[in-house]
């Protein structure tokens, strides 16, 4: 059992040492958990995981192998991945690769067979900080230098980084077993929807509602997006810290006073948040699983939510015209907030699922019916 | 939404005996929702046949009735109790049909009880297979191809149109009682016939088979406001064609992608809500194509179930609990996840980090004429699971928890066509035989192709035996650090690491330790480490971080009994979970280890500290390495704990109560008997034989019949009654291996004797008895398969005395600190000894449902130092009233199988009666246990020669209670001779029309057959019992149990209810 070592040292020290599972060298970011089970491949190509490496806490990952369908973008984003074990053999009928030889291909820097319970612990108490994947060639000492240069995420403005270059349309439909993804046939709406590193089930489930969908980059100007005369416009999911973000921020404001419908999701509601006057700030170690429950303050229903984020909006920093419609259960966090002036509303975690549980699905009806009202 | 206001008074229905697909995790349930509703202030009323429960001690509820679960009795409850709603979902399929029946014959209405947790409605639409299917359809779920049948002709047809192989099922039975695959039309027509036996509805589902399909379950809560979570998903090592509870089952599913997992995510929310379980808990099964993720549903539970348990325990989410919450109104997200302290609600879907084994425990062994090849139909008697942080460290673990003797993938055979065989037509041992598979060269994909088991699970296994083949020829000493600790975390006990390097564990041990390398304990806690969790619930890993956090208090360790099997059951739970609470209110801290999910004693808040752990040596030595408990209590979990106490205390364990020495004094044989001998008691003669010519030898010298069997036995293993020389040399050469390890032990049987079983208790300075049970059944029928009757209903006083006096010598001899049972037989005016056991019986929690006093909590005291005198427990508690308790057998489970009584255990559980009377307790045990004795007709006698005289007796009593008596030519010829009219019917072997012709027809109503312990005699008579069973048609193997059906049968019809906490304010005031 010839395997090649790994390890992963985190700013404050901590050393762990176990094996390569993905390519060769070193990577550096701020480790944070996932306690999702299932959808290890729509986590490593969320491109909101950029500069983060993912530390999965179910033990088994790599079971279902990968495939080309379940991915949330173009290439994986991740910028590494911790996990307990890569099991000898992955099975399942989609299959087309072993994670690891998915994850050589993407040139990811993995590392198992560590303590992964003990690594979230740590991550748990003294929240979410950076860390180093070395694999083949180990120096510990540089590892811990790499991982303490990384700085913070606080500040970081990612979103124009992962974002598209140019406009592009989009038109794929939701996954079904046994059709894969179909095509769209006769939109109803036209919707733009702003790439701060959209996941492309947001885009599917749009588009799978009858949305005609173009895709801006992130620093588009709010008059680009208003010249193709959409019907209601998307704020979509990104890594990093909304703060800086100011190009979109700005671009958000003007769209607001359009009176157009506007639906946010995690970075998009926070940059939401932030262009009405609110603030937002880095949480300890985010939310980051399948299994977050999420209430719905109008109907009372609780929601099991896929969430993945590192920062949030601030309740008390919320103008008078803004009303949270959603709170965490986990510890009464803001969730999603609406307009109480114009058909604006957003969620922090991710109705798109993807993993994780569709229970939050209605929020996209809610936006086609936005654009309903609007006639 | 608050909790309702509007209900004061609930009651809850428990689910009777253990019975082959109803085990310990009904009273898991039924206890939890009894606390849940009593913390918000709900009188709770409960009613439960079953006398071994911790839901029926008499604090768990307001009142509680250990009353004959059925919809006549639990009437007469209603009536008395005027309860406002009936929770029926935590009882099993038993308690469901309760409900339903309740429902149907107009009591809810009568008595304006509401059903709360689930409607007549849902529960009908969940359970009746044409309706379950319609309302998939109505969701746009598959279901396999099927039709309802109530006819075999109709039958015929649907079959025609499924296909072979296929599945049939009854609806309404438990465990797929009834059901199975035919192959071919001749096993179709068996089965359906059975089917339609086992059916109350008479209603079969004919199906078409997705055999080899991967199965999988989803364990669901609901609440009012239609918030659903899952708790967990289970994933079957096995895949479809074998029942779910007799499947290996691995949490959480484990080759599901995401996108498929959602969709069986959201299809079994729909099902709770197309079904319309409104609130609580359910489990939905599905069914997948391994080659297009094709999904169909299988069936569902609309209440809580061995899987909920399961569940439960492999989570930490208790979903009793909550669901008894839900059914009273709150919604989930007002409800507290107790494990993280309450920091989160709720409402979330548990995540775990680690991978959890169920495996189940098969008793074919009790049942030789069994077919043991696995099916549709559940034939597992207990289950054992296991945590490890990978998959192979669980199953490692599983494997050793069942205490089958296994240490891990111990080999069976390299006979290849055995092997093929195994894997391809299922029975008990598949797992070991897919080991063996690879080891004789076969591959994953020969595996595949006829096992159909998902080669991700067989790519572990094979890179299990991989790495024993890499050990072979190697040295212990050799194995360094890193490698050791490689096998560790694969999950090699040090046993089976011993077996491959030729050493015994102990070496491997000592290697381990001087290397420093144990395990670690991490804790279960809903949420893969989100939140931080106080809750002690920890199984143990070859990790770094080790999360138990031993406290310094003064603890004491609980050892359990491991899974469930016949003769080793929810008993010795009953009395662990008795001394962790014992001893917590005493102020000890409480360390509980266990292996079986399906208990109350690895509920995470029965101790202090809950160790989810197999009970072998290994893990037993580590967990006391990182606890040092004060002392460690090995005679409460039955023989599993028993068997470690030797080898703990030479390892230094502070083993508490009756020491090793005394427990070993009073199995040896020969230290026994010096005993004995010491204190002036009688033995029946006995010998102890080495080899077969021993045997016959000493045979001669203490005269036939004669008992035998092997020396170490548990629930009377290989225990036969030889009547000649013949018999015993049969015996000697087919029925076990003898040698000077494992010597036979012969024992003089006694004719006609009386049975009685003695519960004591002691501190070592005095000894109180706790009770006085007196057997129905004579000697020569095990104890755990004979009713019993406390007090005692024919022993004069003065050898009761005697009973007392031989009982409290012997506890004193033994140094008895804690508790003893003795077996006595009766001989005429002679007392003999047949067993001491210084340890917790399985009649312990019958006495204290009966006498009021809680004997394995006062034992657990005395064994942690607190005299009785301090307890003001010092005098013998004498009932003013009778109590039976009844044997329940899983005969009808086995076809084939005799119903005979022996000396061999059969019964997996017990029901209790209870009557001012002995008549009016033994009539509501047999009630409890499942027989209506009818009231009229003919009844059926047959009896051995020695029993002859006694027949007529009873037919005089059967005649005068109006019944027409029927006999076989030699029992007629005694009963015509005393005058009393008798019908003549042919023996089976005498020609038609004969007795079985007459069973089958309906024309008999009560079967009462004795026959001699011979094999021709039991061969001959054996279809009559088992058409008698397949007729339902109460029967009696012995004379003595006939006898008592005549006493009883007079008070058939008038019995009343009696709460438990009524009888034992009877007992308080004398």
């Amino acid at each position: 059992m010839s395997s090649v070592p790994a390890i992963l040292v985190l700013a404050d020290g901590t050393l762990f040492k176990g094996s390569a599972i993905g390519a060769a060298g070193h990577t550096v970011g701020e480790v944070v958990f996932n306690t999702a089970i299932t959808g290890y491949q729509e986590i490593l190509t969320d491109p909101s995981y950029t500069k983060q490496i993912v530390t999965l806490t179910y033990p088994h990952i790599g079971n279902v192998g990968a495939n080309a369908e379940d991915t949330e973008s173009r290439s994986v984003y991740a910028a590494g991945l911790i996990v307990r074990d890569l099991p000898l053999l992955h099975s399942n009928f989609r299959a087309e690769a072993s994670l690891s030889d998915y994850l050589k291909a993407n040139n990811v820097v993995a590392i198992a067979d560590i303590d992964t319970r003990k690594l979230t612990r740590i991550l748990r108490e003294k929240g979410a900080q950076p860390g180093c994947i070395m694999a083949g060639e180990i120096d510990e000492a540089r590892a811990l230098e790499l991982a303490r240069g990384f700085g913070t995420m606080a500040g970081q403005d990612l979103a124009k980084v992962v974002s598209c270059d140019s406009i592009y349309q989009w038109d794929t439909r939701e996954w079904r077993l046994g059709e894969g993804y179909g095509a769209q046939a006769e939109p109803k709406y036209h919707v733009v929807a702003y790439d701060f590193g959209v996941k492309h089930n947001i885009l599917r489930m749009l588009a799978e509602r009858g949305c005609k969908l173009t895709v801006v980059p992130a620093q588009t100007p709010a008059k680009d997006v208003l010249a193709l005369k959409p019907d209601g416009v998307f704020l979509s999911n990104g890594p990093g810290d909304p703060e800086p973000c100011d190009y979109a921020i700005d671009a958000i404001k003007d769209i607001l006073d359009t009176k157009l419908p506007v639906f946010g999701i995690c970075l998009g509601h926070q940059l939401l948040g932030l262009a009405v006057g609110g603030k937002t700030s880095k949480m300890k170690f985010g939310h980051h699983g399948a299994n977050h429950p999420v209430q719905d303050l109008d109907t009372g229903r609780v929601m099991i939510t896929s969430q993945n984020h590192g920062f949030q909006v601030d309740e008390n920093s919320l103008p008078a015209n803004v009303r949270v419609t959603h709170r965490s259960l986990f510890d009464g966090t803001v969730q999603g907030i609406a307009l109480t002036d114009r058909p604006v509303f957003s969620f922090q975690g991710h109705p798109e699922a993807s993993p994780g549980p569709n229970d939050v699905a209605y929020l996209f009806d809610k936006f086609i019916k936005a654009m309903d009202e609007r006639g | 939404m608050p909790k309702r206001t509007d209900l004061k008074s609930i009651l809850i229905i428990g689910a009777g005996p253990i019975v082959i697909g109803q085990a310990c995790e009904f009273d898991y349930s039924g206890a939890q929702a009894c606390k849940a509703l009593r913390e918000e202030g709900y009188k709770v009323i409960l009613v439960n046949s079953n006398p071994a429960t911790i839901m029926t001690d008499p604090d768990m509820a307001d009142v509680t009735y250990i009353e004959p679960i059925n919809w006549q009795v639990v009437e007469k409850i209603i009536a008395k109790e005027r309860p406002d709603a009936i929770l029926p979902t935590m009882g099993g399929q038993t308690a469901l049909n309760c409900a339903l029946d309740l429902a149907r014959n107009g009591v809810l209405e009568k008595y304006k009880v509401e059903l709360i947790g689930a409607t007549e409605d849902a529960i009908d639409k969940a359970e009746d297979r044409g309706r379950f299917k319609e309302a998939m359809a109505k969701i746009g779920l598959s279901c396999p191809l099927s039709f309802v049948c109530h006819t075999m002709e109709e039958s015929l047809a649907a079959q025609a149109k499924v296909g072979f192989p296929t599945l049939i099922r009854p609806s309404f039975t438990m465990g797929g009682s009834g059901g199975g695959i035919a192959y071919n039309k001749e096993e179709f027509l068996a089965i359906c016939e059975r089917g339609f036996e086992a059916s109350p509805t008479h209603e079969l589902l004919i199906e078409q088979s997705v055999l080899g399909w991967k199965e999988y379950e989803m364990e669901v809560v609901r609440d009012r406001n239609d918030n659903c979570i899952i708790i967990c998903s289970i994933e079957n090592f096995d895949p479809m064609g074998v029942h779910t509870g007799d499947s290996i089952t691995v949490a959480p599913a484990q080759t599901l992608t995401d996108k498929e997992y959602q969709i069986m995510r959201n299809a079994s929310l729909a099902v709770l809500r197309e079904i319309g379980v409104d609130t609580g808990g359910s489990n939905v099964q599905f069914a997948t194509n391994p080659d297009t993720g094709e999904m169909i549903v299988i069936e569902m539970n609309p209440r809580v179930s061995r899987s909920s348990a399961l569940a439960s325990k492999a989570t930490g989410f208790p979903i009793a609990k909550i669901a008894a919450k839900l059914a009273v109104g709150f919604t989930l997200d007002e409800l507290k996840n107790d494990i993280t302290g309450g920091a989160t609600p709720a409402s979330f879907e548990p995540s775990i980090d680690y991978v959890v084994t169920k495996i189940p425990r098969f008793a074919f062994e009790k049942f030789p004429q069994a077919d043991d090849r696995l099916t549709t139909q559940m034939k597992s008697v207990g289950e054992v699971m296991a945590m490890g942080r990978t998959l192979q460290e669980s199953m490692q673990k599983a494997l050793r928890g069942l205490e089958t003797g296994l240490a891990g993938f111990d080999p069976v055979t390299s006979d290849l066509e055995q092997i093929r065989h195994e894997i391809g037509t299922p029975g008990p041992e598949r797992i070991l035989y897919v080991a063996d598979a690879f080891r004789a060269g076969l591959t994953r994909d020969d595996i595949f192709a006829i096992s159909k088991i998902d080669p991700w699970f067989l790519a572990q296994i094979e890179d299990i035996v991989g790495e024993e083949k890499a050990l072979a020829g190697r040295k212990l000493d050799e194995l360094d650090y890193a490698e050791l600790r490689r096998l560790k975390r694969k999950g090699f006990s040090d046993r089976r690491l011993g077996a491959l390097l030729g050493v015994d564990q102990g070496a491997v041990r000592a290697r381990r330790w001087a290397l420093n390398l144990r395990p670690v304990y991490k804790r279960v806690d809903t949420c893969a480490a989100e939140f931080a969790t106080n809750t002690a619930y920890m199984y143990s890993s070859y990790e770094e971080e080790c999360e138990s956090r031993p406290t310094d208090r003064k603890k004491i360790m609980v050892l359990g009994g491991g899974p469930n099997r016949i003769g080793q059951g929810i008993e010795f739970d009953y009395c662990c979970v008795h001394a962790a609470l014992a001893l917590r209110e005493s102020g000890f801290e409480t360390i509980m280890v266990n292996c079986n999910p399906e208990t109350v004693s690895t509920d995470y808040d029965t101790s202090d500290r809950l160790y989810f752990e197999p009970l072998t040596l290994e893990d037993v030595l580590e967990i006391c390495h990182v606890e040092k408990p004060f002392g460690v209590i090995v005679q409460y979990g039955g023989q599993t704990p028993l068997k470690l106490a030797r080898a703990l205390e030479a390892n230094g364990v502070p083993i508490i109560g009756t020491t090793p020495d005394m427990i070993d004094c009073a199995e040896d044989r020969e230290r026994f008997q010096k005993m004995l001998q010491e204190l002036g008691l009688k033995q029946p003669p006995n010998r102890t034989a080495r080899t077969p010519a021993d045997a016959m030898r000493l045979a001669e010298e203490i005269g036939y019949p004669l008992v035998v069997r092997p020396s170490y036995v548990l629930g009377g293993r290989a225990m036969e009654i030889v009547h000649e020389p013949a018999d015993l040399e049969r015996y000697m050469r087919e029925a076990v291996k003898v040698s000077n390890d494992s010597p036979v032990l012969l024992d003089r049987f006694l004719n006609d004797a009386i049975e009685v079983d003695v519960d004591a208790v002691s501190d070592g300075e005095l000894v109180v008895i706790g009770g006085i049970m007196q057997h129905v059944e004579q000697a020569g029928v095990h104890s755990g398969d004979s009713a019993c009757s406390l007090p005692p209903y024919s022993l004069f006083p003065a050898v009761q005395d005697e009973i007392r006096r031989q009982t409290v010598a012997m506890a004193k001899a033994l140094n008895v600190v804690g508790l003893m049972n003795v077996q006595f037989a009766i001989q005429g005016d002679t007392i003999y000894v047949l067993e001491v056991n210084p340890r917790a019986s399985r009649t312990v929690p019958f006495v204290s449902k009966v006498t009021g006093a809680p004997l394995a909590k006062i034992a657990a005291r005395c064994m942690a130092g607190i005299s009785l005198a301090e307890q003001g427990f010092t005098k013998e508690v004498v009932p003013p009233y009778y109590a039976v308790k009844e044997a329940v057998f899983p005969f009808i489970k086995f076809p084939g199988v005799d119903t005979i009584l022996g000396p061999e255990m059969k019964s997996t559980g017990e029901v209790m009666g209870v009557g001012r009377s002995f008549a009016e307790a033994f009539i509501k045990a047999e009630l409890g246990a499942g027989d209506r004795l009818p009231k009229s007709g003919k009844v059926f006698l047959s009896v051995r020669n020695s029993d002859k005289a006694g027949s007529v007796e009873v037919a005089r009593e059967m005649v005068r209670l109006g019944f027409e008596v029927v006999a076989t030519r030699g029992t007629a010829r005694g009963i015509q001779e005393a005058g009393i009219p008798v019908q003549l019917i042919n023996k089976v072997n005498e020609g038609r029309p004969h007795i079985v012709d007459m069973i089958k027809n309906g024309e008999i109503s009560l079967v009462f057959n004795t026959v001699d312990e011979k094999r021709q005699a039991i061969q001959d008579s054996h279809s009559i019992r088992r058409s008698a069973l397949q007729m339902r048609v109460p029967q009696y193997t012995t004379l003595a149990g006939a006898k008592a059906v005549c006493v009883g049968m007079a008070h058939a019809e008038e019995f009343d209810v009696y709460s438990v906490q009524d009888l034992h304010a009877m007992v308080r005031n004398g």
